[in-house]
């Protein structure tokens, strides 16, 4: 397999990951006005985001930034392409990532709520805005032959693009919900698998939808007739669907939220496999997408990218794993009284 | 104004604002560290105060350094896609090393720290704080490598259209980006040192926990001491760097506009930009511009004048930014010597303690315009020789940064007012 080929893949399996881990963020902060009822709960939600949302909210920092470092012209392109769609993402996660810090400081109703109001905006937003942005992905987008995007915010805002904005909203919520399974306990807890439970048919039956539209509206499906084997890819999603249902039944939490992470990780891959060798498909003429030849760095910077991440990237993980595992516990009465509690 | 125009004011905005948190981030961390390693090492319960006193201001500010840092990574797409073309390559591969090797480690373990005070053994406490602070200056070292390569473009070769990297080697071993590094991290240390001290002030103004604000004071001021004597020492060695590397940079820091030899520098001079002259000059020190420039009195420093107006960067603005920054640097180092020469009886000197509350945002002005002039007086070239800003920017409408600024500046404006009213609550808080 050629450098190229091998960034791609990582390029994918990067964004994947980043749609798994603040997935569960974005999905708790949309639910927030629908499932916390108390003060306590409110806190609850807080702090079972507080030791990983920042730690997640880096792996889009660097796909953003392996994006440009492997594939620049593509980076250049899609986000200048994309600019309003992408500033309100950045304007969102602003907001968002300052809730954590700030609520709890000022002892007042009104402040609180008012974080409480900018934690569900800057969650429901990117979600939402990822979505769009995605599925306009899949679909190609009108960049012309000098690689300049010929349209506006309204295009992106296609009813394709917007079914991939509710499919991301759904699928993180749903996500969420499982979190919040694993890290709370009593009424909350029976609330969150509740909830999930709802989700569960709208999500599969927008799933189906979303794979049919995909259908009529992209050529995603494209590679999977030329390679069938491919197709295996979709057996993720599926399987994780199909699992999450049972794991959630029998209140096995984090069975139930690796196999919905499974049905996030496999979908971003099943999409991005199918614009392969594209990385931004041009819905004006395939010769004007952005592909892996046309838009990817000099073999050098290549290879001395993929020496940095095949070192640290596994550090990441291990250290990431290690945090995930000290903080696994549910939040208890006590963690709220702690005093470094959000 | 132009969608370039429009660009250049989004991006100066956004770093300057994340600029007034990442200083404090650099400098405090490692203090933090210090305070809860002596916890570890003496079992004091005041260090471990300490550390949780200044670790939560720390945390406030961290916060908003996370979020405005993100939109600076991703604006080099939406608002500068012809340099991200061109450059990307090389300075692409800096940014997503930052995240890889630094950033990941910063934001996983300040999480770790925050929440693991009872779950953690008491060293590995204290060694995650460590973690957090290298990591904050790991991240900087890459970001400012990055920022070399603008300033000092080394280890490429022009290939495709496009700078390609040539030699990783030479440009994470560019000299000039390791001299500016240390110049600003250094920097950032002697903030962080205000910082402490100017708090500590303010409580032994109101004789409030004395004991704890005396050795925090004493701490802030060793390390600021130290820090602003390396500032000023090694910044003399980078303006070497400077006139010989970028000589239009230096002309236009001094408002020098005739090349010659024996060049005096002026204590006072006002340039007139229009008239290609200082409208003032007085006061010269014979010589000392070649002396500053080359360490030769009979050094020859080139002039404005020997560059075409195309290629001078804003002359009034970076000779201002140059001398508020030497400006206020000296005036640190005299704050810190006063203070070295008072440690011991603080409390007998209140007129010191009142002025180093209000010195709380020297460091800040002097950081921010020593920003000012590596970038304006890089200008007008967003890589130093190789392409100019004009060149670098997105093909996009003029309406869609007018809005993005506008919301810019709303947002981060309300943002940085909540978190100055936030540190300053905090701030004012007696530690029991």
């Amino acid at each position: 397999m050629d450098l190229g080929t091998i960034w791609f893949i990582l390029w994918g399996v990067l964004w994947a990951v980043y749609f798994i881990l603040d997935g569960f963020d974005l999905g708790l902060g949309t639910l927030l006005p629908f499932l916390a009822k108390t003060e306590d709960e409110k806190r609850t939600f807080y702090n079972a985001m507080g030791p990983f949302w920042d730690g997640n909210e880096v792996w889009l920092i660097t796909a953003g930034g392996v994006t440009f470092a492997a594939f620049p012209t593509t980076y250049a392109v899609m986000f200048s392409g994309l600019y309003s769609a992408l500033m309100l993402l950045l304007f969102s996660l602003i907001i968002r990532g300052v809730c954590f810090e700030f609520r709890s400081k000022v002892e007042s109703p009104g402040w609180k709520k008012l974080w409480d109001t900018c934690l569900f905006i800057g969650s429901f937003a990117p979600a939402l805005l990822l979505g769009v942005a995605f599925a306009n992905i899949f679909k190609g987008i009108p960049i012309d032959q000098d690689h300049i995007f010929q349209g506006t915010l309204f295009t992106l805002l296609n009813p394709y693009g917007l079914a991939g904005g509710i499919l991301f909203v759904l699928l993180f919520a749903h996500h969420g919900a499982l979190w919040l399974a694993i890290k709370s306990e009593g009424s909350l807890r029976e609330r969150a698998f509740a909830m999930a439970a709802k989700l569960w048919p709208i999500m599969a039956g927008w799933i189906v939808l979303f794979l049919v539209y995909s259908m009529f509206a992209t050529n995603l499906f494209s590679n999977y007739l030329r390679w069938p084997l491919l197709l295996a890819i979709l057996l993720i999603p599926v399987g994780g669907l199909v699992l999450t249902k049972v794991y959630a039944a029998k209140a096995r939490a984090w069975a139930a939220w690796a196999a919905s992470a499974a049905v996030i990780g496999g979908t971003a891959l099943f999409g991005v496999m199918g614009i392969f060798p594209a990385l931004l498909p041009s819905s004006l003429s395939p010769a004007f997408s952005m592909t892996i030849e046309n838009s990817s760095s000099s073999p050098l910077t290549l290879s001395i990218m993929l020496g940095v991440a095949l070192v640290f990237v596994p550090v990441v993980i291990a250290y990431q794993i290690w945090n995930f595992r000290t903080f696994r516990h549910p939040v208890t009465k006590d963690d709220l009284d702690y005093e470094e509690a959000y | 104004m132009d969608t370039l125009m429009l660009s250049r004011l989004q991006f100066a905005f956004a770093t300057f604002i994340h600029f007034i948190f990442v200083p404090l981030t650099l400098g405090l961390s490692i203090l933090v560290a210090y305070m809860e390693t002596k916890y570890v090492r003496t079992g004091d319960e005041t260090y471990k105060k300490m550390a949780k006193f200044w670790g939560k201001l720390f945390l406030i500010n961290f916060a908003l350094g996370v979020v405005t840092g993100i939109t600076l990574e991703f604006q080099f797409g939406t608002n500068w896609s012809r340099y991200s073309t061109y450059v990307g390559d090389i300075f692409g591969s800096l940014l997503a090393i930052e995240a890889t090797a630094a950033f990941f480690l910063e934001s996983t373990f300040v999480a770790v720290w925050v929440f693991g005070w009872k779950k953690l053994s008491k060293t590995f406490h204290a060694v995650c704080i460590w973690i957090v602070a290298f990591a904050a200056n790991l991240s900087a070292l890459w970001i400012i490598l990055a920022n070399g390569f603008m300033q000092n473009p080394m280890g490429y070769v022009i290939r495709n259209g496009r700078a390609e990297l040539d030699s990783f080697y030479a440009v994470i071993t560019n000299g000039f980006a390791w001299s500016q590094y240390i110049h600003t991290v250094v920097g950032s240390y002697v903030l962080a040192g205000f910082f402490v001290m100017g708090v500590s002030a303010w409580h032994l103004l109101r004789k409030q926990n004395i004991d704890f604000f005396g050795k925090s004071f004493r701490i802030g001021l060793g390390f600021a001491l130290v820090a602003s004597l390396v500032v000023a020492i090694q910044g003399h060695s980078h303006g070497n760097e400077v006139a010989r590397i970028q000589p239009a940079k230096l002309a236009a820091m001094e408002a020098h506009w005739e090349t010659g030899t024996h060049v005096p520098m002026y204590l006072l001079s006002i340039p007139d930009e229009k008239n290609e002259k200082n409208s003032v000059e007085a006061f010269g020190i014979p010589s000392m511009l070649s002396i500053l420039a080359f360490n030769d009195p009979a050094a020859e420093v080139k002039g404005l004048k020997a560059f075409a107006p195309e290629d001078r960067p804003p002359v009034t603005l970076t000779f201002l930014s140059f001398r508020l920054m030497v400006g206020f640097g000296t005036l640190m180092i005299l704050l810190t010597v006063w203070g070295f020469l008072k440690r011991n009886n603080l409390l007998d000197n209140p007129r010191y303690l009142q002025f180093m509350v209000w010195a709380i945002p020297v460091p800040y002005l002097a950081l921010q315009a020593g920003w000012a002039v590596a970038e304006v007086g890089r200008q007008p070239w967003i890589v130093h020789g190789l392409m100019r800003t004009k060149d670098a920017v997105s093909p996009i409408a003029t309406s869609q940064v007018a809005v993005s600024l506008a919301a810019f500046v709303v947002v981060y404006l309300l943002l940085a007012s909540l978190d100055i009213y936030l540190l300053a609550k905090y701030a004012r808080k007696v530690p029991a």
